[in-house]
């Protein structure tokens, strides 16, 4: 007699900003290579928040700079970009995705998710670098070119780095908290997975010569709006991005730092 | 010439910060920061009061300019805004279940 067994499950928990989300594949080698691409990250003994399927699927020629479409009916949303489609329903907890074998898809599928439940909780991903000096956090923001990942290449070693490319900023009591994101920059490197609370947020510039300048609260919100992740467009939800960037402007200090790419520029980093 | 009766969108997030209004399109994230004087306007869009009146009790008793300069300068902002979607404009008094709440 022939006995059909059905392929071994796989749980990968990644967890980041301290919401674990429970991913499942059929495939080890998947498996393996998201312990790897997550690694100080996975492996979160947090009960997990979401749980996704992730169905394989063969390669094909995609567009790598096509644009990812957010969307919610009825509750339930759906992520799609060339190279993959998710499903996700946050009552039950439960989403699924399709995708090739490879970690940028799910990489994807973890920012929007966390960004989505961040927003409702005062929260957001930060296009910036963030790093943690005697148990304070402190925030580089700028577009691509603005020198996040010059800035975290040249921290001394006191400095923990968090990441080069993505902040993850939870609102804690009165202030801020900012969370290691394994969402790599240029440096390739994932960030620590520890946090701490926010001192201050920097607007990169460079520059011939290191200062740091204030800016004006409605300069510091339109940046800051400029730079935050956010893929939705349900209105709902983008007012509750903007009440957070206010908020934020409101409780942590924001300085426009410009720099020359040397490594004295931490000295002012205090 | 016609009343012309203004009211802040529903579809806005604002938010006042210092002397200064910031502005945001719900709809595509459009970003604007009122200052002092667009910003008492802005307060004042209730689609009711018609806006030579918010001028005149507003801008004029508050800043020193004179009523028909006031007023020129406040229908090109209103205008600029309206352009934007965030602000609405009518002959008619506008019904409150169109007005942002005022913050």
């Amino acid at each position: 007699m022939v006995q059909l067994t059905a392929p071994a499950s796989h749980a990968v928990p990644v967890e980041v900003g301290g919401m674990t989300v429970l991913l499942r594949t059929d495939d080890s080698d998947f498996a393996r290579m998201l312990q790897d691409r997550y690694v100080g990250f996975a492996g979160s003994p947090i009960p997990p928040a979401f749980e996704f399927d992730v169905e394989l699927a063969a390669p094909r020629g995609v567009d790598p700079d096509a644009d990812v479409e957010v969307r919610c009916e009825h509750g339930r949303w759906s992520f799609c970009r060339g190279d993959f489609h998710a499903d996700w329903d946050p009552r039950t907890r439960r989403g699924r995705i399709r995708q090739t074998a490879n970690p940028y898809s799910i990489d994807a599928v973890l920012r929007i998710v966390h960004t989505l439940v961040l927003a409702r909780e005062g929260g957001f991903l930060l296009h910036s670098a963030s790093a943690m000096r005697d148990g304070r956090a402190f925030l580089f923001s700028g577009l691509s070119g603005a020198g996040k990942t010059t800035i975290s290449r040249l921290a001394p070693p006191d400095v923990t780095l968090l990441t080069d490319e993505v902040s993850y900023v939870r609102r804690a009591g009165e202030g801020y908290r900012a969370f290691g994101t394994p969402f790599a920059g240029e440096l390739a490197r994932v960030g620590e997975n520890v946090s701490a609370p926010i001192t201050a947020l920097y607007l990169l510039d460079k520059g011939p010569a290191n200062r740091i300048d204030p800016v004006s609260t409605s300069e510091a919100t339109q940046r800051i709006m400029r730079n935050i992740l956010f893929f939705a467009e349900e209105p709902d939800l983008v007012r509750h991005v903007f009440e957070a960037a206010c908020e934020f402007v409101a409780r942590v200090p924001v300085y426009r730092l410009t720099f020359f790419p040397e490594e004295r520029v931490w000295e002012l980093i205090r | 010439m016609n009343a012309k009766y203004i009211a802040r969108s529903s579809a806005i997030a604002a938010r006042r910060l210092g002397d200064e209004m910031i502005v945001m399109s719900a709809l595509d994230s459009t970003l604007f920061t009122l200052n002092e004087v667009a910003t008492a306007i802005w307060q004042a869009a209730d689609g009711r009061t018609p806006l030579a009146d918010i001028v005149r009790r507003t801008v004029c008793r508050e800043f020193d300019v004179t009523p028909e300069l006031a007023y020129r300068d406040a229908e090109a902002l209103v205008d600029d805004l309206a352009g934007h979607g965030i602000l609405l404009v009518s002959e008619e008094p506008i019904p409150s279940g169109l007005v942002q709440e005022r913050r």
